[in-house]
């Protein structure tokens, strides 16, 4: 009893952790079956997300507004817009200009614009961590009350009704909206798309808004779970989310989200089985043996290489 | 076009101010257990809106402004003339070589204690990007983690001095194979991996070398990191006021001259003077030799060089350990250098510092990248006053060579023979 309880508490933490690695994993999925490149700045736009979303928060509460949905609100809306935006300009200025060159031309740009949104917060908001308010508290409690006892903190179940609707929105939105058709065709062929008339950097700069929100929505939640934001929050995050959407199969949505909770959830048996230390190394071995054995990934499809 | 334009440009400032403001205008500041939001110097706020205007301004007139860029004259008088004599190019490049250096052999008994170990510093970076200039200039894989292999060569020495006694000269070939083992040993199953994806690998395995060193702590010390790591002695003669290890003796006393602390400090920088020109010199034949060619050519068209007949492992594992290996020698000179090393000298940035210098170099030159190297390491000394902006300004030199330059200040030109025109 204990044991499976001490299991389903890893379960449940991993699946929290991994619900928020699967919404920045989307940004990554998406613009890779866009584009083909690796957005490498993804983790400090959603680094960027928290931070907003905290400014938000503090200004709140300067204001004297304490009641928790509109803090919610506003934080989330602040930090998806200010994200979006973020998304939208590094497209413009540091991807645009590169696009259809080298493959590794748009790999380093990305990683200087990575290095200097970086150091752009850094600046502007020092290098320690800042706490999060813990906003939401309180947990319900399973088992016996003098022994170990499966929490589910009502934060936890905020992250999971959020990126659940968040992936719903999402999923109708590729499905059934015209610029989520026109995402489609784009992935599909980009220059054929073109010539049907689909303004393909139109569609392209609104792959990387989508992802820059999501991931605006995770920084929000993270921040929340974890209390405290850093100018290096964004990179080991977006590493991670990297390592879930290539798992999954880079380029497919519901792989990135499939490669997220996998992800989440073998990070948790590891701190909780064997050590917290290694937790990071596990995934990026997770992350070589994938692209070793099956470079696809668990939902992708084959890349014909063509002459 | 006129109202799209200016649609256009409003929807840029915006956007601008949106992304400038909230993180630069308004601060969080930690006061005591709770949170407090301080709002910028005004200073700060009026460039946020100088810089939405400069936007604005700039893509409201875009069209006018580039056509009237595309008529200024070229701003650099030596672009239209014709490139020198290969012939020519080649023994004026090799005599500015030489010249180099023999100057930097007898430039440090000329100036500070301080300098001299700067440069020692710069020929570190030196050493590891010329390795790096193998691995992304010359055979194109993007190696993200490369700074791993300097760590593996660092603690190498370190772990042999600490436990075994090695002197730094046993360690050097040691640090260095083991590294170039390593690289062995990640490149065998990682090469046929595509580009971007090989990048992220690699940037994954220096994660995991640097989170090992960080908690292997019984080992590698931890976070501490490992101190009281051996200078190099000349021929068993120690630099050090006393001798150490005995059987050793010191320096000044051989020679019956004065002890100086800067003996130490040049001989250091020399070692890693020589070792730099030898890498140099190995790297210059390699690129000539078939292994070379053949790095070049997988780089330019895997598929073409693949129905040539070429192996692209054992191609590219080759440029990769060759790479690796260089890294460990920087390792070894820089653990001695510092005498301690902890894990904080091989973060990720290390990495994307090296990548950039390479970057700015022009992948594949060699003078162009040694120019980098000095560049990179010296620029931020001499400007300390603006070290904070150094990453940032890095950053945004990195995305905008990208831009402008893909081929680096100084672009690789290959060796080739040309035909003479027929009458």
């Amino acid at each position: 009893m204990q044991d499976l309880l001490y299991f389903f508490q890893q379960l449940v933490n991993g699946l929290t952790i991994g619900s928020t690695y699967a919404l920045i994993a989307i940004g990554y999925t998406m613009v890779y079956g866009i584009i083909g490149m690796i957005n490498f700045a993804h983790g400090e736009i959603y680094m960027i997300g928290a931070y907003t979303a905290l400014i938000a928060i503090t200004g709140l509460a300067t204001l004297g507004i304490a009641w928790l949905p509109v803090i919610l609100v506003v934080a989330l809306i602040c930090a998806v817009i200010v994200s979006s935006s973020m998304g939208w300009a590094v497209e413009r200025v540091a991807y645009r200009p590169v696009r259809g060159r080298h493959r590794l031309i748009p790999l380093i740009s990305a990683i200087g614009m990575s290095i200097f949104l970086q150091n752009y917060v850094h600046l502007a908001q020092g290098s320690r961590n800042i706490g999060f308010p813990a906003l939401i508290d309180g947990s319900f409690r399973f088992g016996p009350a003098d022994s170990f006892q499966l929490s589910l903190s009502y934060m936890q179940i905020t992250i999971f009704i959020t990126t659940l609707i968040c992936m719903t929105l999402l999923s109708l939105f590729i499905s059934r909206s015209r610029i989520g058709r026109a995402c489609r065709a784009v992935s599909q062929d980009l220059g054929m798309a073109n010539l049907l008339g689909i303004d393909t950097n139109r569609i392209i700069s609104a792959t990387f808004v989508i992802g820059a929100a999501l991931a605006a929505v995770a920084g929000l939640l993270l921040g929340l779970y974890y209390g405290s934001v850093d100018p290096l929050f964004g990179f080991i995050a977006g590493l991670k989310a990297f390592t879930a959407a290539v798992l999954g199969g880079i380029g497919s949505i519901p792989g990135a989200m499939l490669g997220g909770l996998i992800l989440g959830v073998s990070e948790s048996m590891t701190s909780g089985y064997l050590s917290g230390e290694y937790k990071d190394v596990v995934s990026f071995s997770l992350l070589i043996l994938i692209l070793l054995f099956k470079p696809t990934g668990l939902l992708g499809k084959p890349e014909v290489e063509k002459i | 076009m006129a109202t799209h334009n200016f649609k256009h440009a409003l929807f840029c400032a915006i956007v601008t101010i949106i992304i400038a403001y909230p993180i630069l205008g308004l601060n969080l500041v930690a006061q005591g257990t709770t949170v407090g939001l301080e709002g910028a110097t005004p200073g700060t706020v009026i460039s946020v809106i100088l810089a939405a205007v400069v936007v604005f301004l700039f893509q409201l007139f875009r069209d006018n402004i580039m056509t009237s860029l595309g008529k200024l004259p070229k701003l650099n008088p030596l672009s239209g003339r014709e490139p020198m004599p290969q012939a020519k190019r080649v023994k004026m490049e090799s005599w500015v070589l030489t010249g180099i250096i023999v100057l930097a052999l007898f430039w440090p008994f000329f100036v500070s204690r301080g300098s001299v170990d700067l440069a020692t510093l710069v020929l570190i970076y030196v050493m590891l990007a010329l390795g790096l200039n193998v691995v992304v200039g010359l055979a194109g894989l993007l190696d993200l983690g490369y700074v791993a292999f300097y760590a593996v060569g660092a603690y190498t020495f370190a772990l042999l001095s600490q436990y075994f006694g090695f002197t730094f000269w046993m360690a050097l070939p040691i640090g260095a194979l083991l590294a170039a083992l390593f690289g062995l040993m990640l490149g065998f199953p990682v090469l046929r991996l595509r580009g971007d994806y090989l990048a992220i690998v690699t940037l994954g395995f220096g994660e995991i070398i640097r989170i090992l060193l960080n908690n292997w702590t019984a080992v590698t010390g931890g976070p501490n990191g490992i101190g009281g790591i051996p200078e190099p002695t000349l021929f068993g003669m120690e630099f050090g006021r006393r001798v150490k290890e005995e059987g050793n003796t010191s320096f000044h006393e051989t020679f019956g001259i004065a002890y100086s602390g800067e003996h130490k400090v040049i001989f250091l920088y020399l070692i890693a003077l020589v070792l730099a020109v030898i890498t140099a010199l190995v790297i210059r034949r390699l690129m000539r030799m078939p292994v070379g060619r053949a790095w070049e050519a997988l780089r330019e068209d895997e598929i073409a060089a693949r129905s040539l007949g070429m192996s692209r492992t054992a191609v590219k594992l080759s440029a990769f350990t060759i790479g690796a290996f260089f890294a460990g020698f920087a390792g070894t000179v820089f653990a001695s250098k510092q005498g301690f090393i902890s894990p904080e000298s091989f973060v990720f940035l290390e990495s994307a510092i090296i990548l950039a210098i390479v970057v700015l170099g022009g992948m594949g030159s060699q003078v162009g990248v040694i120019l980098a190297a000095i560049a990179v390491t010296i620029l931020p000394e001499l400007a300390r006053e603006f070290s904070d902006f150094r990453m940032l300004v890095f950053g945004a030199a990195m995305v905008l060579m990208m831009i402008w330059r893909p081929q680096g200040l100084m672009p690789m030109r290959r060796i080739h023979i040309e035909l003479k025109q027929q009458e």
